[in-house]
This record gives structure tokens, sequence and C-alpha cells, in this order.
């Protein structure tokens, strides 16, 4: 099963709603709840992020028996420094984008925290090209 | 220890702003955050999100996490929009004037457990 969603930057009335549809649909399919839980968090944290960076762009779940691929493709301006993003606390989020409650820094961690694969390519000024595999586990926390 | 939204209410004075009809629903611990991705993150499942974040993203989340409830904390009331978007959901919405800290500490004194 796959399914795709066209996300616009800055919309944020229907930011998260692809990572809502991603998790019923995964839920109605019957993965393991934590296997739910880590992928509705690396589809919403990378839905967010092309919400509050990218100008648009596309979030699509390919789901297997075995596991959830989650695949963030943007237009935006790209991560210059992909090893300084990944870590906790760096943000490029302006201020307006924090008092919302985001922009700690946390986003691109928590897909990797998330993940049991992670690839990330980024092209300054051209976007981003996130890649999360989720394997169907039972537990693991 | 499970703890029913009447006696958050009762505990923190709070107000409902929906969910009246909801009040017997029980959490099984509380998380007070302020920032979207920790709330996503570190909270469990039927839980009382304690926030003072009253965008629509916080009933998102709240959605996704499958929290039980939102208690806004220092008497942030959320839009329209949001209160519609919780309704749908059926996530009862509860404001009070206490801060974020001390409303932790009333429901946790109260034996609300940290999520």
């Amino acid at each position: 099963m796959q399914m795709q969603f066209e996300v616009q930057g800055m919309d944020f009335n229907r930011a998260g709603e692809a990572a809502a549809k991603i998790k019923k649909a995964l839920q109605m399919v019957g993965m393991e709840v934590h296997t739910v839980r880590r992928a509705v968090i690396v589809a919403y944290e990378a839905e967010l992020n092309i919400v509050i960076h990218a100008r648009r762009g596309t979030l699509t779940a390919h789901v297997y028996p075995d596991r959830v691929e989650i695949e963030a493709l943007d237009e935006g301006p790209g991560i210059p420094d992909i090893t300084l993003a990944m870590q906790e606390g760096y943000s490029t989020a302006p201020p307006h984008i924090r008092e919302m409650g985001f922009g700690a820094g946390m986003g691109l961690p928590n897909i990797n925290r998330c993940s049991d694969k992670l690839q990330i390519d980024s092209a300054v000024n051209k976007g981003t090209h996130v890649k999360s595999i989720i394997f169907n586990q039972a537990s693991g926390e | 220890m499970l703890i029913k939204l009447q006696d958050v209410k009762r505990i923190l004075d709070a107000e409902i702003i929906t969910g009246a009809d909801m009040l017997d629903i029980e959490v099984s611990s509380g998380f007070g955050c302020d920032l979207i991705s920790d709330s996503l993150c570190f909270s469990r499942p039927e839980c009382l999100l304690i926030t003072g974040l009253t965008n629509i993203q916080i009933v998102r989340v709240a959605d996704m996490i499958e929290a039980r409830a939102i208690l806004f904390v220092r008497g942030k009331k959320p839009g329209k929009e949001i209160i519609q978007l919780a309704e749908g959901k059926k996530i009862p919405l509860l404001v009070t004037k206490r801060f974020l800290f001390e409303s932790c500490g009333l429901l946790y004194q109260h034996g609300l457990q940290s999520s």
C-alpha cells in the first residue's frame, strides 16, 4: 500500500493531516502499536519540517507487512550541514515559529530516534529528501 | 492511578471549553510541556496533555498520541477552529488559570503519575 500527500509550506492549519491519515491507515492494516507510534512521529515531524522550512513537498508512506517507509521530498532551502541539523537543540526556525511550540531543534533527532534506517539527502536552495524505514516490531522501547 | 476529568476540573478549578459530557473519562498520566515535538515523543497514550500552547497543532498531536484530554494553563483559551477540531476528535478541552508547574504539581499531589 502506498499513500502520498501534497504538503504546502507555512500551511499550519492543515499541517499534521497527512500524518494523521497515515496513522489511521497503519492501524487499519494491523501494524503493531509500537510501529504505528514510531511511524507517526516520523511522518508528523517530516510533514512539519516541510511546512516550516520548505515551499512545498510530498509526504509518502509505503506500507509493507514487515516495515513502513516514510519519504518526505521538498522544494526548499535545503540543509547546508546535515550533521549539525541532526543535533538536538539546533534549529533555524524563526521566532514566530518557535512561539507556536516548534523549532526546538528536535524534528530530525526525533525522526532519527524513531527510524531503524534513515537517509537524508539535501541540496542547498533546491530541497531535501528524507527516507525513513521503520520495521514492524511489537516493542523495543 | 486513574483520575477522572471531573476531578481534574475540581482540583485546578478549571473551566470546561468542550466535552462537558465527557467528564467521566479517566486519564492515566499527565504530560506538561510547551513544545510540540516533546509532547509527541515523550507523552503516553491515555494521558492528560497539559500545555500553554493554544494553536491547532496541539490538538493534532493530542489526537496522534491518543491523549484523553487537553488542559490549557495560564488561563489561555483556544480559538474556534481549535475547539471545532477537538470536538470532531472527541478530545475534551479544559482551561485553568494556574501555571504549568502548579497545575502539574497539584495533579501529582492528587496521585496522577508522570507520563
